[in-house]
């Protein structure tokens, strides 16, 4: 009868049965959950095959565990058993929660000193590394997946708008000039919408703008942090804005994560701001239409250079329990993993940005970003200039409902039932209980 | 033992009572450490404006899918009662939708109320009704409301049907000749007589709402927008396995089984006295 109750118990009866069956076997076994689906499913088992056809000692296997927030909750139900896999994916959002089980991971920096690997922290991307690492730098997942995000736009609407679609908008008031003159030459309904709404147009708005998202470094110094972008005028005014394109038709709300994109598909939208992971999707959806790709509008009000924007994605984790031979594999697979040849193809096939400057540097070489025209915005958006304590990522506890929260606001401020100020109010308020909960629970 | 004792103790009470303790302490999601935190989780649940907004939810979707639900497997049933010719064929088809599995049947209503690419929002926005369930918290409610309906319709209706069936056709023959019209006859035979199918079918539609409907909202509407579908079974998924909030989650599902425990308790009490059973 009670649903929820089975639920719990549920997950972890399930997790137990996945892990219980090992086959023996000389070669040492890695276990890596993780939540790629489809075509990324099949590169995760690509690169692995490719790994253990490397060499004869370690097997590594890959299992999909489902979304990111039910690989999340498996692993955790797994290491509560003492069934707990080698690696396991998480998001970004994820990683405060992971940092803070202290007891449960393994950070990689030590797992490489452990293991005397080759690791050289300095040849990966800051931009990307930042975010899973130590205010010291020491690195403590190691990043796979990581998106960033971009403006898509149609060409051919803009050309029809009388636009040039050569020179996309760069700052939030070209968008709105771009936007209405879309609007108002009847070449689409509506100027541009977003996916991933709190990701976009707040945690990388601020990030852009140098703005503090919360405390303590976002974060990063510790679980005591609290919610402070309600304090910007800069964001209140972003919101207003998006709550007066909302009514003009300038912009148009498509609901969460990515269920804005069919509007862009169809036409209806001539812009949409999306991850730059979404190129490959993008590219197959608009075949009847030409698209450009443009980084994200800056606001020149607020700052004269903009930061860099933040990651999305995951980073895997090593957990604890293993014995010692696991991690020698996992610390190997790690090393191939973050080579130049797996990155660059990673990186290329997906659209995932590369983790390392030499993955960078190999793909320059193969002349892809002059045959995928775009393809390199998202990481000229990420490597111009150094991250500062505002653009170096977010670090917050409890943050895939701090998300959900700070959504909620700006769909009842989009929606008209609060202001702008009263929306990003109550985000806050809302976020920063959860933030005290995180706090009491991880202390 | 008994098997079916063993089966209710190990899927009903073992996890009633782990969550019964799990909701009086508060732990890191890893269970690296727990401290003992008395009744805190149910006053900071009990004291959250969200909590309050589900369950004000919970009670508009309940009873809208309830008395939706009911009302329209009533009057089908009648329909069909009477239908002489190929009922095998209609009974088939109304029975149908009880077989899509919820999730499936949460994304085929979204589908066709795709803001931009629904076929029913294309029709809508040409009767002059801007339809955008990702927005409009209200619109977002009604479409998980006709997708719980349609779900639970079916269900309803075989049992109805039987109900009807189980009527003696000599009852309203005789209240025909003495000159009532369908519509007493309905009132003053049918209704009472099948009330015992109709309180059976109150308490199941309940419990269905509250707990079975979760797939439904969460292929549609993921309890958006704004929190407008979000119904408390919902929010203890929300959470409880995204969020791993393990304290909080656990009290709000201890609230959950008293909430329906009462609802139950309150329904045979009140609403059995006026069920006639024959």
């Amino acid at each position: 009868m009670v649903k929820g109750f089975r639920s719990i118990a549920g997950v972890a009866a399930l997790s137990t049965l996945a892990l219980g069956a090992t086959p023996a076997m000389a070669a040492t076994e890695v276990v890596w959950w993780h939540a790629m689906e489809g075509s990324l499913g099949d590169k995760v088992n690509e690169i692995a095959d490719g790994f253990n056809q490397s060499q004869s000692d370690y097997v590594v296997k890959p299992v999909y565990k489902g979304t990111y927030s039910e690989n999340l909750t498996s692993t955790i139900a797994a290491f509560r058993a003492g069934n707990a896999p080698a690696i396991t994916q998480v998001y970004e959002v994820g990683t405060a929660t992971m940092m803070n089980a202290r007891g449960a991971i393994y950070p990689v920096y030590q797992l490489m000193a452990d293991t005397d690997q080759p690791f050289d922290p300095a040849a990966y991307l800051p931009a990307v590394t930042g975010y899973y690492s130590t205010t010291d730098g020491n690195m403590l997942s190691l990043p796979f997946n990581s998106s960033t995000p971009v403006v898509y736009y149609n060409r051919d609407l803009f050309e029809k708008a009388g636009l040039n679609p050569d020179t996309p908008p760069t700052t939030w008031e070209e968008m709105a000039e771009a936007g209405k003159k879309i609007v108002d030459s009847g070449a689409a309904s509506c100027g541009f919408t977003t996916t991933w709404p709190s990701w976009i147009q707040l945690e990388n708005f601020a990030a852009r703008q140098n703005i503090p998202f919360a405390s303590e470094q976002n974060g990063f110094g510790g679980p005591s942090a609290r919610l402070t972008f309600n304090k910007s005028e800069a964001v209140i005014k972003h919101v207003q804005d998006l709550i007066d394109w909302q009514k003009s038709g300038v912009f148009a709300y498509g609901g969460r994560e990515d269920q804005a994109s069919p509007r862009f598909f169809s036409g209806n939208c001539a812009m949409l701001m999306a991850s730059s992971a979404s190129y490959a999707s993008v590219r197959d959806n608009t075949k009847n239409f030409e698209f450009g790709v443009a980084p994200l509008p800056w606001d020149p009000d607020v700052i004269d250079q903009p930061k860099n924007s933040i990651i999305g994605g995951a980073s895997l984790w090593v957990l604890k329990g293993q014995e010692d031979a696991v991690y020698q594999g996992v610390a190997k697979f790690f090393n191939y993993l973050s080579s130049p040849k797996v990155q660059a193809d990673w990186h290329q096939f997906t659209g995932y940005l590369p983790i390392t400057d030499k993955a960078y540097a190999l793909t320059r070489e193969q002349h892809f970003y002059e045959e995928n025209p775009g393809t390199e915005i998202a990481l000229k958006q990420m490597t111009s200039g150094t991250p500062s304590d505002n653009s170096r990522g977010l670090r917050l506890g409890n943050m895939p409902q701090i998300r959900d929260v700070i959504e909620e606001e700006l769909e009842r401020a989009l929606n008209g039932d609060k202001s702008a100020q009263q929306a990003l109010d109550d985000a806050a308020t809302r976020g920063n209980e959860l933030l005290e909960q995180f706090e009491r629970s991880v202390s | 033992m008994a098997p079916q004792l063993l089966i209710v103790l190990v899927f009903f009470f073992w996890p009633a009572i782990t969550a019964l303790r799990q909701s009086l302490y508060v732990q890191d999601a890893f269970g690296l450490g727990e401290t003992f935190a008395g009744l805190a989780n149910f006053t900071r649940v009990l004291a959250s404006q969200s909590y309050h907004e589900a369950l004000f939810n919970t009670a508009i979707f309940s009873v809208s899918v309830a008395l939706g639900a009911m009302g329209i497997a009533l009057l089908l049933a009648t329909m069909a009662d009477r239908v002489l010719r190929a009922s095998r064929v209609y009974r088939t088809l109304l029975i149908w939708p009880y077989a899509v599995a919820p999730a499936a049947a949460g994304v085929l209503w979204m589908f066709m109320f795709d803001p931009t690419l629904g076929v029913l929002s294309r029709a809508l926005a040409a009767l002059g009704v801007h339809w955008d369930f990702r927005l409009n918290g209200h619109q977002a409610m009604a479409l998980v409301i006709i997708a719980a309906i349609w779900q639970q319709m079916s269900y309803n209706f075989v049992f109805f049907l039987a109900g009807l069936q189980g009527i003696p056709a000599s009852l309203l023959e005789a209240a025909a000749i003495d000159g009532a019209g369908p519509w007493r006859r309905f009132w003053t035979i049918t209704f009472p007589l099948i009330s015992p199918t109709s309180f059976f079918l109150l308490v199941m539609n309940t419990i269905y709402a509250f707990f079975d409907t979760f797939g439904t909202i969460d292929t549609t509407t993921s309890g958006g927008p704004g929190g407008a579908t979000r119904t408390l079974v919902y929010k203890l998924y929300q959470d409880g396995i995204v969020g791993l909030d393990l304290g909080g989650s656990a009290a709000q599902s201890v609230l959950l089984m008293l909430m329906v425990g009462l609802l139950t308790l309150v329904q045979f009490r009140y609403v059995e006295r006026r069920v006639q059973y024959h």
